[in-house]
């Protein structure tokens, strides 16, 4: 086992290296002039040049590229353009409030997404199955930045029951940070006020979130569903008398499940895609806002930073979700020797 | 075809795709106000729905069912576009790389996994970002994060083709694998292909429109839905219309083509066959 957690983070590593790689392609080589861009638009050519010889842009391009390398891996991101603090800093700041959302989406996505997916097996091209069908098609057709106004303008501008943005009311302020996710964060503290605050935030946002991911789960729990009726210790514990629901649930469902936990890392980065809207509509202090913001202010060291760090996150849940798949069913450890 | 045909909710999606193409094919005859992709009309801003205009007007006093219209023309050309550019380039990386195990198959296939790596709409908000903003760079974007899907789709086809018996036996009569690769294997991958391509369409006409959104993407006064529902913010809750419309547009043209692509999975691959007992 330990030997498969290694070769799987052994495998994810070359694809990391190559991203690096790829945002230097994308800031160095790809702009006709790096310096010029940096410098903007009203810079003089003497300012310009400055510009070139500190950023070592005057340097032949490998010798950049190994320095760009050397830098991103000791954590040096560079500094936002725009506000001029390290990237690293504020980025940091910002991760915890992009992974509550994710995970608060995921959650729901699961905890709804599996019961559909059950039901509409269990009703085979019935009209159930249909209706599901229809929903999980529409779930990944919808746009998250309109669902999102569309649900402001429904509960927060006219029926007033949610608030219409950010993440704890401001006359609460923040709960001391210790894992930075404010749900834990205020319960840790004791501070049922802020929990109830944090919660009443996190609604909307998540809601629009998760649909794109019940919409997935819901359907390859509905496909491993069928699929595991047709095994023969199915047929013999219907034949043994168990009740359909005792069926579905013990015997089915938990057979079914694999196929579901391996989407769940695919499904992070549509997660992540769709935080980038989602959080800018409700002003979530997250990734997604901050690169809304990059771009913007033309700020593309924070863009490239976040590109980066989704990527790295991305890459450490697909390691995760694929150990604990391993975990679970040891014939996935065996396929990878 | 008659399999597609038998299935309600596959239909549901042609019609709607149908209805779209027609839609954009015939916009400026079919729009109310062709005129209003330029126009502004300061004295009729932000109507509400009425016979006039069904749609209601926009910020600029346009009309905008007629701007929906005109917009299925954009969304659809950046879709075609955008998943012709990927298969362009992920067609052949995927053919060449799945057809042997040498180093030139790893390094493709290497690099595809790092465009995989991240997020396709992070990816092309990088790139639009650092090449100049505009329509035409987020189709650029689009397809540059796009066609790791289509490398992907026919790689696993050719590696699965490779070895079956027609392919050794067009190999002893001295065929070369240019034209085993073009002209036997690519015609048995085409349903794969054309599966990842009517997904594709939908996706990329949804993540077009977060690019156009986020001011990424398409620019005033492009009857760009994402750009719509962009400009609508700042009118609600008063214009309620505004962002709904464009939105709606959207989720309809998106749901035609993932309705149709999921119905042409089930005709193309039998292991996920729905009619199966």
């Amino acid at each position: 086992m330990g030997r498969y957690v290694v070769r799987r983070v052994l495998l994810a590593l070359p694809a990391l290296l190559g991203l690096v790689l790829l945002t230097f392609v994308l800031t160095r080589v790809i702009p006709a002039d790096p310096a010029a861009m940096l410098a903007g638009d009203a810079a003089t050519p003497a300012q310009i040049a400055d510009i070139r010889s500190r950023y070592g842009l005057d340097q032949p391009l490998w010798r950049q590229a190994v320095t760009h390398v050397r830098q991103v891996l000791t954590g040096d991101l560079g500094s936002s353009i725009f506000t001029g603090r390290p990237v690293a800093e504020e980025i940091g700041f910002r991760l915890p409030a992009t992974l509550e959302l994710t995970f608060a989406a995921l959650f729901l996505s699961v905890v709804l997404g599996i019961p559909l997916g059950l039901v509409a097996a269990l009703d085979h091209n019935g009209p159930v199955d249909q209706i599901v069908r229809l929903l999980s098609v529409g779930g990944l057709a919808i746009a998250g930045f309109w669902l999102a106004i569309m649900l402001q303008l429904v509960f927060s501008m006219e029926l007033d029951l949610l608030p219409l943005r950010g993440r704890i009311d401001i006359a609460l302020g923040a709960p001391p940070a210790v894992t930075g996710l404010y749900l834990l964060d205020s319960l840790l503290a004791l501070r049922l006020d802020m929990f109830g605050s944090a919660l009443r935030h996190l609604v909307l946002p998540a809601v629009t979130l998760c649909l794109p991911g019940l919409a997935s789960i819901a359907r390859f729990t509905r496909s491993g569903v069928l699929e595991t009726l047709q095994k023969d210790f199915v047929l013999y514990a219907r034949a043994a008398g168990y009740s359909p629901f005792r069926l579905a649930t013990i015997y089915v469902l938990r057979n079914a499940i694999t196929v579901t936990v391996t989407q769940v890392g695919l499904l992070f980065g549509a997660l992540i895609s769709g935080a980038v809207a989602v959080e800018a509509i409700f002003d979530w202090p997250g990734l997604g806002t901050y690169a809304v913001q990059a771009i913007l202010a033309a700020d593309y060291k924070a863009l490239l930073a976040v590109t980066l760090v989704v990527g790295v996150v991305y890459a450490v849940v697909n390691v995760l979700v694929d150990v604990a798949q391993a975990l679970v069913d040891p014939r996935v450890a065996e396929q990878l020797k | 075809m008659t399999r597609l045909l038998r299935d309600p909710v596959a239909c549901l999606g042609l019609l709607l795709v149908v209805f779209a193409a027609v839609v954009a094919a015939f916009a400026p005859w079919l729009a109310p106000y062709p005129d209003d992709a330029f126009d502004s009309h300061l004295l009729q801003r932000l109507q509400p729905p009425s016979a006039e205009f069904p749609f209601g007007t926009d910020y600029l006093g346009r009309d905008l069912l007629s701007r929906v219209i005109l917009g299925t023309r954009n969304a659809i050309v950046v879709a075609v576009s955008v998943v012709l550019a990927s298969m362009l380039i992920g067609v052949p990386m995927g053919l060449v790389a799945g057809w042997r195990d040498n180093w030139l198959s790893d390094v493709l296939m290497r690099v595809t996994d790092v465009f995989l790596a991240v997020p396709q709409l992070i990816l092309a908000l990088a790139l639009g970002q650092l090449m100049a903003p505009g329509l035409t760079t987020a189709m650029v974007a689009l397809s540059l994060t796009y066609w790791p899907f289509f490398a992907r789709t026919v790689y696993a086809e050719t590696r699965r083709l490779r070895g079956a018996l027609f392919v050794d036996a067009l190999a002893g009569l001295g065929a070369s694998p240019a034209r085993i690769l073009l002209l036997h294997i690519l015609p048995n991958a085409a349903p794969a292909i054309m599966v990842r391509a009517t997904i594709g369409m939908g996706f990329t006409i949804l993540t077009a429109a977060i690019l156009g959104f986020l001011g990424v993407g398409a620019a005033p006064p492009s009857p760009d839905w994402g750009l719509a529902v962009a400009e609508a913010r700042q009118h609600l809750p008063e214009s309620w219309w505004f962002a709904t419309f464009p939105g709606l547009a959207i989720l309809l043209l998106v749901l035609g083509f993932n309705l149709l692509g999921d119905g042409l999975r089930d005709v193309a691959d039998p292991r996920l066959r729905r009619s199966r007992k």
